[in-house]
């Protein structure tokens, strides 16, 4: 076994760092209370080849493993966990391409986002289908050489921005998970109606809307695999993304561990800095304890995709573990900055917000148990 | 044209110093290291160089241990073309480091038109390698530059001064500039640089091969200690109104004659 990140990993994430602490850090509080898309800083990321890490080389990417990818992605998220969705969104979107495109749809579709700054939407969720993702009611009707998508989308990360969208929807809704069904819509095609801004409680710097297609024209040529495969394409992306995820989570956590470990050494009440009475202790080390487990984990899951291994349990473990323990590690913090930690003059009560996002996206921590015990009973 | 830039491999300015037992130098094994600042905007300033002419070659150079390849490559993420690495103990002074660096340049084959470097090291804080470098190359030098701008051989150079005033040098080239804070901001490695960085060439030096030996060291570190521990403040309460005059009498006294700024 080998518990050590390469001396090229290690490489990767202190650039991933330094720039997670120079470019967004400083800045991801103005974003969150603005509210502001973070455009620029998800361009000079995209500059440095901090996004979209999941295009293969052959396609113009910078072919890192699963493993590289988390990697930044934690790092990125230690910077701001909201940003970090939203860079997080474009390979979430591209990756049932890379994992379901024919060779021909990859170098149409993935090459483009190496060349140029490009964001993507990944489009699964409903107004009324979120954890049932099997019960799409957007459909495709048949139309000779191409599709006629019409439905709602909800929850669509970088949905206002998009260049491309991924959507799944259904050619029969009988055939359940059968008739789900993943095309490439460019984001320019008519019939395309965006929903107003959502006004979210954390991740407030990722812009999150509602999407309607009204009769959209997709060509045939731009669905991934055959029809009746989205739901394989779908579940596979989550078993990519689900690592990633955790990596977001495991980012934030560390970053509200290390504001907890300095602020409790400067804090004093009765006569001593607050670190050293126990109940403090008990909960950094707490922390501690946490972030080690999470991210082992994580970096287990995403090293069995390397290995081309099924790693939907894993994956699972990994996102529910990381993203519960940053929901307590970030509540804990706050608890630790006691009234300072509850304004927002302080960093701590973001990084609780954000946290909770990261227990309900791609997969409820309730969602996760289904699948573990599934797995674990069969 | 040839580009030279030398840097420094120091301690990240968060580490915690320890002396080592003997007092030669300070404990390195736990130390993250970082590329100098001053130095990033030296390797800034070629590659912007480096842009406007395209023939350009840079490369870094450092003296040092085998841990500093870290900062060489870090360079060539960055952009420049290749490192040479004078293996050396990390305790060297000024005077052999200048040296060693001239024989560096000079055993690379290549004739140095630009050497650009920080202005000085975070770490010990000599600022004395470029001009000593410049002395012993016989070639003019301008130190704590702000401001660059090339045209054909000659540099004209901003360069600041007390109180916020700039002088303006125009040298010709061949020249030692030594980097300020303010010159330009220094780009990122970026992945697709750290990748190439790898396969770009890392000539490696001993002192000997540069033509250093023992006899050219003109320091020799022995008293490396921690400054001493600052001692509590002592307080004096004045709160109670009829005590007032006495307590001030006595902190003034004190500020004459234990403190000594009155």
């Amino acid at each position: 076994m080998e518990f050590e990140l390469s001396s090229e990993q290690k490489e990767i994430q202190e650039l991933a760092l330094k720039f997670a602490r120079n470019e967004m850090t400083p800045v991801s509080q103005q974003y969150d209370e603005e509210g502001k898309f973070p455009k620029e800083i998800f361009k000079k990321a995209w500059e440095l080849g901090l996004i979209n890490t999941c295009i293969p080389a052959e396609y113009g990417g910078t072919g890192f493993t699963a493993l590289d990818s988390v990697v930044i992605s934690e790092a990125l998220a230690y910077g701001c966990m909201g940003m970090n969705t939203s860079f997080m969104a474009n390979d979430l979107a591209l990756l049932p391409i890379v994992l379901g495109g024919s060779d021909e749809q990859k170098k149409k579709f993935l090459t483009p986002f190496t060349e140029e700054f490009r964001i993507a939407s990944f489009c699964l969720t409903e107004p009324g289908n979120g954890s049932d993702a099997a019960g799409i009611k957007t459909s495709l009707k048949d139309g000779g050489d191409h599709w006629i998508l019409n439905g709602e989308k909800m929850w669509i990360t970088n949905a206002g921005y998009a260049d491309l969208f991924v959507v799944y929807a259904t050619i029969n809704p009988e055939l359940k998970h059968k008739g789900i069904t993943a095309v490439v819509v460019d984001a320019k095609t008519a019939g395309i109606e965006m929903g107003k801004k959502e006004d979210k409680m954390g991740h407030r710097s990722s812009d999150t809307r509602g999407i309607r297609f009204n009769n959209v024209k997709v060509p045939k040529e731009n669905t991934l695999g055959k029809a009746g495969e989205g739901w394989a394409i779908a579940m596979n992306t989550l078993d990519h993304s689900r690592p990633l995820v955790a990596s977001s989570a495991l980012g934030g956590a560390q970053r509200a561990m290390e504001l907890s470990i300095n602020y409790s050494k400067e804090r004093i009440q009765f006569g001593v800095p607050i670190a050293k009475h126990q109940a403090v202790q008990f909960m950094i080390a707490e922390m501690g304890m946490k972030i080690e487990a999470a991210r082992l984990l994580t970096y287990k899951a995403a090293w069995m995709c390397d290995k081309g291994e099924k790693n939907s349990q894993i994956a699972s473990y990994a996102k529910a573990f990381a993203s519960d323990s940053c929901m307590q590690i970030t509540t804990d913090a706050v608890q630790i900055y006691g009234g300072y930690g509850y304004s927002k003059e302080y960093p701590v009560e973001k990084l609780m917000r954000d946290a909770k996002l990261i227990q309900i996206y791609e997969g409820t921590s309730q969602i996760q148990r289904l699948v573990m015990a599934r797995e674990l009973l069969k | 044209m040839n580009i030279f830039v030398c840097v420094k491999q120091v301690p990240d300015t968060e580490t915690k110093v320890t002396p080592t037992a003997d007092g030669s130098f300070i404990e390195t094994a736990s130390i993250k290291w970082i590329m100098n600042p001053y130095d990033e905007f030296a390797v800034e300033q070629a590659l912007l160089v480096k842009a406007a002419n395209p023939a350009a070659n840079v490369t870094v150079v450092r003296v040092g241990s085998e841990k500093d390849t870290e900062a060489l490559r870090t360079a060539m993420a960055m952009g420049t073309d290749e490192a040479i690495l004078v293996e050396s103990v990390d305790n060297l002074d000024s005077y052999s480091i200048a040296k060693a660096l001239k024989g560096a340049i000079e055993k690379s084959g290549k004739t140095a038109d630009l050497i650009l470097t920080g202005k000085q090291a975070i770490d010990d804080d000599c600022l004395q390698v470029p001009q000593i470098l410049a002395e012993m190359m016989k070639l003019p030098s301008v130190s704590v530059i702000v401001g660059f701008e090339l045209a054909g051989t000659t540099v004209k150079v901003k360069r600041e001064v007390e109180g916020g005033a700039l002088e303006v040098y125009e040298v010709n080239g061949p020249v030692v500039l030594a980097a300020n804070k303010g010159l330009n901001t220094p780009r990122y490695a970026s992945l697709p640089g750290i990748m190439k960085a790898k396969k770009k060439p890392l000539a490696k030096f001993s002192l000997g091969d540069v033509g250093v030996t023992d006899g050219d060291r003109r320091v020799k570190y022995s008293g490396f200690k921690l400054p001493p521990e600052k001692p509590a403040g002592k307080k004096y309460d004045a709160m109670d109104a009829a005590k007032q005059t006495e307590v001030v009498s006595q902190v003034v006294g004190l500020l004459r004659t234990e403190a000594k700024v009155l």
